[in-house]
């Protein structure tokens, strides 16, 4: 009751709509403009305190690599935190399906079946049938999440390290399959050579002198901001048309320019490095899909209302059992695309692939927002979780910093996270 | 004469944008019941709020006096110490714990730590007698009933020496029986020399025991009636601000065809798997028609109703459902919903809404088809359903974008209504339509079914308000104990002849 309005006469309502929305654009977007700030601030202060390496071309490549499979990981958790739920499991489904997958191409006599794609989509499967196995249990039979995902991480690390033959490792495997997460987009469009390179005396070129654009990562960028601004001109045309204050012009204008800017800027350090790494691709494909699921699409709107009050979307004909099983069958998919990109950074399966991760993948998605009781999260806020979590990891590790050390800045950052959203919330 | 023993003075209190109180006065002599009384969101539950400290002092303007002082409470702990207890709406009770320890939690008799057992069940079982509960200090809470939990809870409040006990609505979900022991529990206390304030929606109550009325309009002070002046007719009219003449809207029933059918509904419990909840019901409801289910609590109307909608209580069910002469696959809420049936729960909160989402979304949920192309939600056409229905039922809020777990129990009821007007049903069965709901948003309420009659859909009402269904219905069937015990048209009916109609059907029940 205390919350409740003053009744106010229903003619009033159009005119004090507008100030209000406009209000309340700031304030429920401030979290979202607040972690991507935070995000801008950490990557700053790193590029000063590593003397300007960390966002040097190679080491923003470097980064990217290093942190994908945590991002894809944690879209997958994203759904199932926000649908109540937790998974515990998916670093050692990472880790088992990287040692599966190194044992088709590498050690078992499979033939054709042992094309790195072939075997990819196979892992792919078989990490959907994972997710389903799990959640089956936590949808038909309520048995909590947190129980079932436990036990399957004994499981599939425990057949991870079986599969591989006790401590060792399976390898190389296939260059065709590392290029996953080491390679770079191929330049179809053709190099540009802004300053040629120095030659030194003995006829050789000396690395990393001159200046060569990788052309088709420019116009990738530049299509993809054209298309950002495009989206978000056309929402608020669309907002306007149907008489609905969007939120104030220049605070979009501030917002299209910052984003575009920065994504620029990054396009170009790639484009001057060897372009867009192969899996940056991959996360940028995977992190729309999911904004369009979760924010547009009916079964992202069924999974926020499951998580809000399971019952309550029971009873609007929801079918909660399927939904949580689905939920969990694209966990799978998505450990097991993050273990195929492990193994490919490595060139190797190795028996603690992936060891720990799960707590990144949580961490990543509650230092984006989302509420352990579930119902609320962006997907947005896991991936700029996901990379304040990898940023800092990279900048610690260039300064040299001890891992140990490391371990306690990013516990005191998740710890910190969560607490500014438990005050804002509290003072809200 | 007695003396005053509470008096708050010029108390306003703001929220952001909104005031909540503005200068309210209330003045409580010692030994009285003063009841509280006004709409949901009039600003009753605040003024307790800041008498009890859980506004702390400095977050309000105004003075308050209690037993001849000025206080400035800073928490709940500082009103407690003073004897000032509030019993809260939705009760405090951990279930796995027993009643003993419920009673002294956080307030043990222990020394350095140790919790001395027999002192505390001595003083249990001292405290059950004063109110009447004959039950084991180690019973668990959760293996008790609500009103005796109610009963836990006045307990628990004796312990701390209490000298003016404030109970917020503490019958909302209690049966006629429990609701009755209460009140004359609250006369025996004054009769014992307490004074309590009592916030109630139940106008007869509040006839019944209060020797004092203060009336709370958008959180001002309206008017304090004295025990000769009050009337239920003289409260709701200063409730609402206006005359209510007739709490019911007028309505000309235009009755068609029978469109719903249920036959032989049978219904098992979903834990005693050999006990029998619901025993071959027979029903119907045609075009237009208004239908009212009456019944004492636990008659099994809510577990008939659940049931029918998708199989969502109970196992074993067997019976037959025909929609228009047809008979129809009602297994899952999905198909029930395809085929035009829609259930409103009595249980808003826990069943009803996404309280952590906000209005829009909560209306659109059981029909997000009708504003999605494959799959894909039109933002745009979801925001005009949402203000229209808004529009329609008339939900208070700032936007469509307000959280419904911020609204009050009258607009939240709105809402799900709105959720399941926009699922376009042909039939709807509405649960308790009222509950913990005030005067004015009733009316609101009763207008919308009306409404939804003359527009030709085939509405079912259950509700423990006997008044209720003889003013909104058309015809009235009567439950008991899992059976349809009497049937008859709202027109003959009247309460004594369905409490005879439920007695009866005991009688055959045995």
């Amino acid at each position: 009751m205390s919350t409740e309005s003053a009744p106010a006469p229903q003619g009033n309502v159009a005119e004090e709509q507008r100030p209000r929305i406009a209000v309340s654009a700031l304030t429920t977007n401030l979290r979202e403009y607040g972690l991507i700030l935070a995000l801008i601030a950490i990557m700053v202060f790193f590029q000063f305190t590593t003397n300007g390496t960390l966002f040097k071309p190679v080491n923003l490549s470097n980064l990217v690599q290093q942190n994908s499979f945590i991002i894809v990981m944690a879209l997958g958790m994203l759904l199932v935190i926000v649908s109540g739920h937790i998974d515990l499991s998916v670093g050692s489904v990472a880790g088992f399906i990287g040692a599966l997958a190194a044992m088709m191409m590498v050690i078992w006599p499979l033939g054709p079946f042992s094309n790195p794609l072939v075997v990819s989509i196979i892992c792919l499967i078989v990490g959907g049938a994972i997710g389903a196995a799990q959640g089956y249990w936590i949808a038909y039979h309520r048995i909590p999440s947190f129980i079932v995902t436990l036990a399957g991480m004994l499981i599939f690390r425990g057949i991870c390290q079986a599969l591989l033959g006790g401590g060792s490792s399976v390898g190389p495997l296939p260059d065709g399959f590392k290029a996953l997460s080491s390679g770079f987009i191929p330049d179809v469009i053709g190099p540009l050579t802004l300053i040629p390179p120095t030659v030194n005396a003995a006829g050789k070129t000396i690395m990393g002198s001159g200046l060569t654009l990788h052309m088709t990562t420019i116009v990738l960028g530049l299509i993809a901001v054209l298309a950002y601004a495009y989206f978000g001109v056309r929402t608020r045309r669309k907002r306007e048309r149907h008489g609905y204050e969007a939120e104030p012009f220049a605070l979009f204008v501030v917002k299209t320019l910052v984003g575009s800017a920065l994504a620029l800027f990054l396009v170009y350090q790639f484009a001057s490095y060897r372009g867009l790494p192969v899996v940056l691709l991959v996360m940028g494909v995977l992190i729309s899909l999911f904004v369009f699921v979760t924010k547009r699409m009916t079964i992202g709107r069924r999974i926020y209302a499951m998580g809000g009050n399971s019952k309550a979307a029971q009873l609007s004909g929801i079918n909660t059992e399927r939904l949580t099983l689905m939920v969990f069958i694209n966990m799978g998919v998505l450990s097991a695309l993050g273990g195929l990109i492990i193994a490919a950074r490595l060139g190797q399966a190795v028996p603690a692939a992936g060891l720990g991760s799960e707590l990144d993948v949580i961490a990543a998605v509650f230092i984006g927002g989302a509420s352990a009781m579930g119902g609320v999260g962006q997907v947005i806020g896991a991936v700029v979780g996901g990379f304040i979590m990898g940023v800092m990891n990279n900048g610690m590790s260039i300064m040299g910093v001890n891992v140990d050390w490391q371990q306690v800045v990013k516990g005191l950052v998740l710890l910190g996270a969560v607490i500014f959203d438990v005050y804002n919330k509290n003072k809200a | 004469m007695a003396s005053t023993i509470l008096e708050m003075r010029d108390i306003t209190k703001t929220f952001p944008g909104v005031k909540a109180l503005s200068n309210v006065n209330l003045s409580v002599e010692e030994g009285e019941i003063h009841a509280v009384v006004g709409e949901n969101g009039a600003g009753k539950s605040t003024l307790m709020k800041v008498l009890s400290g859980v506004y702390p002092s400095g977050t309000y303007d105004g003075q308050i006096i209690f037993n001849g002082e000025e206080c400035q409470f800073k928490g709940i702990h500082d009103s407690e110490r003073k004897g000032i207890v509030i019993i809260h709406q939705e009760l405090a009770l951990v279930p796995m714990l027993s009643i003993a320890e419920n009673i002294f939690l956080g307030n043990e008799h222990a020394r350095y730590g140790v919790i001395d057992w027999d002192a505390n069940e001595e003083r249990t079982s001292a405290l059950l007698k004063k109110v009447g509960l004959k039950e084991d200090p180690k019973t668990l809470i959760t293996n008790i009933g609500v009103g005796k939990q109610q009963l836990v809870e006045i307990a628990k409040a004796l312990s701390k020496e209490v000298k003016l006990l404030i109970l917020d609505e503490p019958t909302a979900s209690l049966s006629e029986k429990d609701s009755q022991a209460l009140l004359d529990l609250l006369l025996e206390f004054k009769r014992q020399g307490m004074t309590s304030i009592l916030i109630s929606h139940k106008l007869n109550e509040v006839n019944r025991v209060a020797d004092k009325v203060t009336v709370i309009r958008d959180g001002r002070t309206i008017e304090t009636l004295a025990k000769k002046d009050i009337s239920e007719d003289r409260i709701i009219t200063s409730m609402v601000g206006r005359s209510l003449d007739d709490r019911y809207p007028p309505r000309e029933p235009d009755i068609g065809e029978v469109v719903f059918e249920v036959k032989n509904w049978s219904v098992y419990h979903p834990i005693h798997a050999e006990r029998q909840v619901i025993k071959g019901i027979d029903i119907n409801v045609r075009k237009g028609e208004v239908v009212g289910i009456a019944g004492l609590m636990g008659a099994g109307r809510t577990e008939f109703a659940m049931s029918l909608f998708g199989r969502s209580y109970g196992r074993r069910i067997s019976g037959e459902v025909l929609l228009k002469g047809k008979p129809v696959d009602v297994s899952s809420v999905s198909k029930a919903v395809q085929h035009g049936i829609a259930y409103v729960t009595e249980d808003r909160k826990t069943y009803g809404l996404n309280l952590i989402d906000h209005i829009k979304h909560n209306i659109t949920l059981a029909n997000l088809g009708g504003v999605s192309r494959h799959s894909v939600i039109d933002d745009m056409r979801e925001l005009a359903v949402a203000n229209d229905y808004r529009k329609k039922t008339n939900i208070r809020a700032s936007s469509v974008y307000q959280m419904t777990g911020n609204l009050s129990g009258g607009n939240q009821q709105k809402v799900v209504l709105s959720k399941w007007l926009f699922a376009d049903p042909d039939v709807l069965i509405l649960d308790e339509p009222t509950r913990g709901i005030d005067v004015g948003a009733k009316y609101e309420i009763y207008t919308i079914i009306a409404r939804l009659a003359s527009e030709g859909k085939a509405i079912v009402v259950i509700s423990s308000e006997m008044p209720e269904l003889l003013g909104i219905t058309d015809r009235i069937y009567v439950m008991n104990e899992g059976r349809i015990v009497g049937e008859m048209p709202a027109a003959e009916a009247s309460q004594e002849k369905i409490m005879r109609a439920i007695v009866r059907g005991e009688g055959k029940a045995a």
